[in-house]
């Protein structure tokens, strides 16, 4: 039973594993997000009050989805770190950070500039924009407190630490957030209402949101892969591996 | 069914191009770079574990500027 | 059991009263800060009034902030942590009691100088209780979780940027109810519920984040 999760642990093999799985998913992820970006760009039908500005929707909302989803994949493997000590736990949660953070910053500019169309203005602290933006600053404490550790172990515990207690404070934040926002001002306009949606603008939406799912993937395991290496560039597997991979290129 | 009757409107979209155009291309770039930064970083690691190595071989094929070295260090 | 809290209660309260002049540094930014508002903004009565919750809340935030900075720092320097991680006795009643004693000497001393400022403000008369009762509630909140952010940096040597970089997005619901409870009060509607709901932040923090401060301050101890 613990076989599996020992082997899983070991960078060596998620390697190995991961070179032979990356193609696949790096093909799935790029038909998904062709696909999706142009259904939702030039077949969807354009929404009745935005117009075509609406379009955006197909990378702001698939983007906040993994912004959120990547804290939850981060404080994960950081529990998993300290739990069991597992390297490659670690090695993914550093990955993890920066990828999220970038993430939320997309969603945070598709936030924005969707924002000028709708509401006039490219600022509007709205429910979801402002806990978007929380959320970066989050991810940003994260990777801020990894990088101020000269040792590595204590760099992954610490920030594993604090993104289990951001983890524990979203929903809190989001809650209050919305809290908030209904104080200040009554409902305009929503960005997303999902299921209210015309299935053939949802239908799109759902793509891209596969495609970001398989993209988070690719780009999470490519991280982790250089991490592995760096972190046991010393290692006889990778010394051999990069040294014959060298000799059979040039 | 797509519902631009020409390019030119395709491009327009109704007075949002600009808006959706310019979210598109920033995330689609930004989106890039996270594959392509593991790429590069991996270039660079690669080079680096190479050059390391050829430095090691030299030393262990010069043993007077080793044990000079290994002074250095003590 | 109650062994460790009391004495580290005690000794850190001696402590706190041998530095009387530190104790004073929080209170005093807290009303600096407000005077800079007035200086800054307006000396318009009817102006204040409207943003007085608000500001009055983040100020006493960034007061607790500063001050949570020092929480473990001296233990860390003289060894004391390092006796703390090793001793017998629960760690989760010392940090308990060392977050306690921080609060007693900030959240409780901003807490009671706040109507004052308040008054500065011109904030209306039926702000008063609620900006006490939630900045009684939530300047203990603010110690407990500014207490893991301290626990985080403390063997960094240039912790205290980083620390209120990596606190302050976990203050922001705090925050949120804490002014925003104030400004119900002041705009004539109960504030019965989301005091409730400070309440309920305290006791969730009070529970959680003296687990969270044991694991930071033994991840920093020990790497």
């Amino acid at each position: 039973m613990w076989q599996w999760f020992h082997r899983l642990g070991s960078p060596r093999w998620f390697y190995q594993a991961s070179g032979k799985w990356l193609p696949w998913l790096s093909l799935l992820a790029a038909i998904l997000l062709s696909v999706g970006i142009a259904w939702g760009l030039g077949f969807a039908p354009e929404d009745a009050k935005q117009g075509n500005s609406f379009r955006i929707i197909y990378i702001h909302v698939p983007a906040s989805f993994l912004a959120l989803a990547g804290y939850y994949v981060m404080a994960l493997a950081g529990a998993v770190g300290l739990i069991w000590k597992m390297k490659l736990a670690d090695m993914v949660m550093k990955s993890a950070a920066p990828i999220g953070a970038i993430l939320t910053f997309v969603a945070l500019v598709t936030g924005s500039i969707w924002g000028k169309p709708t509401w006039g203005t490219y600022w509007v602290w709205d429910a979801r924009i402002t806990s978007m933006l929380v959320l970066f600053f989050l991810y940003l404490g994260v990777i801020a407190l990894q990088y101020s550790y000269t040792s590595q172990d204590a760099a992954s515990k610490s920030s594993a630490v604090l993104s289990l207690v951001g983890m524990v404070n979203i929903p809190i934040i989001y809650k209050s957030v919305d809290w908030w926002y209904t104080l200040h001002q009554p409902a305009t306009i929503k960005f997303t209402e999902a299921p209210s949606m015309h299935p053939d603008m949802f239908h799109p939406l759902l793509v891209m949101i596969l495609g970001f799912y398989c993209f988070y993937a690719v780009a999470l395991i490519l991280n982790t892969r250089v991490e592995i290496l760096n972190r046991e560039r010393r290692t006889r597997w990778v010394l051999d591996m990069l040294l014959n991979s060298k000799k059979g290129s040039s | 069914m797509f519902q631009f009757d020409s390019f030119n409107e395709f491009v327009q979209m109704g007075g949002h191009g600009p808006y959706v155009w310019a979210s598109y291309v920033i995330s689609l770039a930004v989106l890039a770079w996270l594959i392509v930064s593991p790429l590069l970083r991996k270039r660079k690691l690669v080079q680096e574990v190479v050059r390391e190595r050829r430095r090691e071989a030299a030393r262990q094929s010069n043993p007077v500027s080793a044990e000079h070295v290994s002074q250095g260090k003590a | 059991m109650g062994q460790g809290f009391s004495a580290i209660f005690y000794r850190d309260l001696l402590l706190a009263f041998r530095h009387r002049g530190e104790i004073a540094n929080p209170v005093i930014f807290f009303f600096i800060v407000v005077t800079l508002v007035p200086l800054g903004l307006t000396p318009e009565a009817s102006r204040l009034a409207q943003i007085a919750p608000g500001i009055l809340w983040v100020m006493a935030l960034l007061a607790s902030l500063l001050s949570v900075e020092g929480l473990f720092q001296s233990d860390y320097r003289d060894g004391t942590l390092e006796q703390l991680l090793i001793s017998p006795q629960p760690l989760y009643l010392m940090v308990l009691a060392k977050v306690l004693v921080h609060w007693l000497i900030t959240g409780l001393p901003l807490t009671l100088l706040a109507p004052l400022l308040g008054m500065m403000l011109s904030l209306p008369k039926a702000g008063y209780l609620p900006l006490v009762l939630s900045l009684f509630m939530g300047t203990a909140v603010l110690s407990l979780i500014g207490a893991i952010g301290a626990a985080l940096t403390v063997a960094l040597r240039k912790g205290g940027l980083l620390l209120s970089l990596i606190v302050m997005p976990l203050y922001m619901p705090v925050l949120i109810f804490g002014a925003n409870t104030v400004q119900r009060a002041v705009d004539g509607f109960p504030v019965a519920g989301p005091m409730a709901i400070m309440g309920a932040l305290l006791a969730v923090s009070l529970l959680i984040s003296p687990f969270a401060t044991v694991g930071a301050l033994r991840v920093s101890m020990h790497g």
